[in-house]
């Protein structure tokens, strides 16, 4: 090699490793900036206590309940739609313009910012259908939000089961429904839920979508009233405890909090990620 | 149920038809949705848009729907929003394609996997985690080293946006990256190149439509962003003048304005959203040309 294309060679090596060093290096410190000053917040008390700012309390109980509530009411309507829609388009419907217009709508749908569903579930499931700011308001919106993430996930999941096992089990005399519920779902269960834990991490990250038409009530929810109470969740609370109330203590707790839970996600997501194609490799 | 099943052939078909209708309408339940919040955000946000003219409101450069006298253009925010979309594309482009090239063909495997996790993680941290760390690193370093008198800015916005599109743009170019043919890659080992010479002027070409695919979504992901730009751009509908101007883009200001607007503010924000939706729909059509385009050659 001349001298030049040598230099020009080192120098586009330099550049791969310096930029994928910025992104590990930002992501770092990122991390390691909010933990550092959040971890010390995040205490038992922080957890378990309840928020009253006229008694003094900040902790963030009713919103790591609040949450659970809003992941629970969105799985809840998402995973059965998202599954069947993805059975439908995998093992029922033929390609044609159908299915590329159920496509289009659902990537319609994956690219629509999260404000913008935000106006819409506060137009629609609050206003029209009365639902006010409550749990099943944003459950229904997020929903809609999740759809896309829950069948594409379900789809792969479902397309990568062993052709052979489908062929056997229809030869075998079972009617295409008993094929789907006994041979392709089971072997397809780790995929879907991977599908379920994505969709977690994005109930919990979301926060437009979430401030009008949950509303952002900091208190648990009578158990009668667990679907028509407005509740604050864990990303809404960092929102405004960080830009209404400037209480940072509490917000680099929270951060950090959420930090670890997607961590932890991401982390169970991607275990069960191995062991599909450890028992791939087997199979 | 599958007592029910065996003898009698004729129930057991009708329940399998019910069970294949729900399948079915559940997949027709999303296009419905995507009508019902297109026709729903028109609705609200058409009417204010005529009402105050349609140049008036896109072209207009001021936003001051709680004056006595209120105008509402929006000009400023759709230029806020087209600038921090193109200064995140700008910065996030080149540092993600790269990342993604270390990805495919450099890394070795360990070092593949931390980085891949590392994306991942990205990804996944809530975007108020993104704006409080914009709002407590970089805002009062632009304030102490740049002289803003707030810090917060265009340019944090950009900052910050700039890493938010990385996963994206990372994700998809690696997967394209990886789909080029081996023979490609080999034929021009064989041929004499050297490595950086495959992957820049052989495989990234092969891969291009993928990598502009990468690219328009992270588009979108920039210009439909909202809570972590809220918390670092100031929320002043200002003209962007230098990249130290108080800023509010188009979703900002909707996320802003709606917690204390007036019923006739409130519909201008739908119509905020009316733009913003155009935006977005555009982006979706240049990337679905560029789909098919790339699925006929």
């Amino acid at each position: 090699m001349s001298r030049k294309r040598k230099m020009k060679d080192t120098f586009l090596q330099i550049l791969i490793w310096t930029f994928s060093l910025i992104t590990v290096g930002f992501l770092l410190w990122m991390v390691s900036y909010i933990i550092f000053r959040g971890i010390s917040g995040l205490n038992w008390e922080f957890i378990t206590s309840e928020y009253n700012l006229y008694r003094g309390k900040t902790g963030i109980l009713p919103m790591i309940v609040g949450t659970l509530l809003l992941i629970a009411a969105t799985l809840i309507i998402s995973v059965p739609i998202g599954v069947s829609a993805a059975i439908f388009l995998t093992e029922y419907a033929k390609q044609g313009v159908l299915v590329r217009i159920i496509r289009f709508a659902t990537e319609s749908l994956a690219g629509i910012p999260s404000i913008i569903y935000g106006l819409f579930g506060y137009i629609f499931f609050k206003g029209t259908l009365k639902l006010g700011f409550s749990v099943a308001s944003g459950a229904l919106t997020l929903s809609i939000m999740i759809l896309p993430t829950i069948v594409r996930t379900t789809e792969e999941a479902l397309l990568s089961v062993n052709p052979g096992y489908r062929e056997g089990s229809l030869a075998l005399g079972a009617s295409r429904l008993q094929t789907i519920y006994k041979v392709i779902l089971p072997s397809a269960i780790p995929g879907i839920l991977t599908a379920v834990i994505l969709g977690m991490g994005r109930v919990i990250g979301e926060s437009a979508a979430v401030m009008y038409t949950v509303g952002s009530v900091p208190k648990i929810p009578a158990v009668e009233q667990l679907l028509t109470s407005s509740v604050r969740t864990l990303s809404v609370h960092l929102y405004v405890v960080a830009l209404e109330e400037a209480d940072f203590q509490s917000a680099f707790a929270t951060a950090t909090m959420l930090m670890i839970i997607i961590a932890l996600l991401n982390f169970a997501a991607n275990r069960i990620g191995r062991r599909l194609v450890k028992e791939k490799g087997i199979g | 149920m599958e007592a029910a099943l065996a003898p009698k052939k004729k129930t057991g078909l009708s329940y399998e038809k019910a069970i294949e209708l729900i399948f079915a309408v559940s997949a027709f339940l999303m296009i419905f949705s995507v009508i019902i919040i297109c026709v729903y955000i028109f609705i609200e946000g058409v009417p204010p848009i005529l009402e105050v003219g349609i140049s008036k409101f896109i072209f207009g450069t001021e936003w001051t729907p709680t004056y006595k006298v209120p105008h509402y253009g929006i000009l400023p925010m759709i230029l806020a929003s087209v600038y921090g979309m193109a200064g995140a594309i700008i910065i996030g482009v080149p540092i993600g394609i790269f990342t993604a090239v270390m990805l495919a063909e450099i890394a070795p495997k360990r070092i593949a996997g931390i980085l891949k996790s590392a994306i991942e993680l990205l990804a996944g941290i809530p975007s108020v985690v993104y704006g409080f760390f914009g709002l407590t690193v970089i805002v009062p370093f632009i304030r102490v080293h740049l002289g803003s008198p707030t810090g917060t800015s265009l340019l944090a916005m950009i900052i910050i946006l700039s890493i938010m599109v990385l996963p994206t743009i990372v994700n998809i170019t690696e997967t394209s990256l990886r789909a080029v043919p081996r023979e490609y890659k080999e034929g021009s080992l064989a041929l004499g190149a050297s490595k950086m010479e495959t992957i820049f002027k052989v495989m990234i070409p092969a891969a291009r439509s993928g990598i502009v695919s990468s690219v328009i979504l992270g588009m979108g992901r920039a210009l439909g962003e909202t809570m972590a730009v809220i918390m670092v751009c100031g929320n002043l509908p200002n003209m962007p003048k230098s990249l130290l101007s108080t800023v509010s883009p188009m979703t900002a200001a909707i996320a802003k304005d709606m917690s204390y607007a007036g019923p006739f503010h409130q519909s201008a924000l739908f119509g905020i959203g009316v733009v913003l939706f155009v935006f977005i729909v555009l982006l979706n059509l240049v990337l679905n040309l560029i789909a098919s385009k790339s699925a006929s050659k």
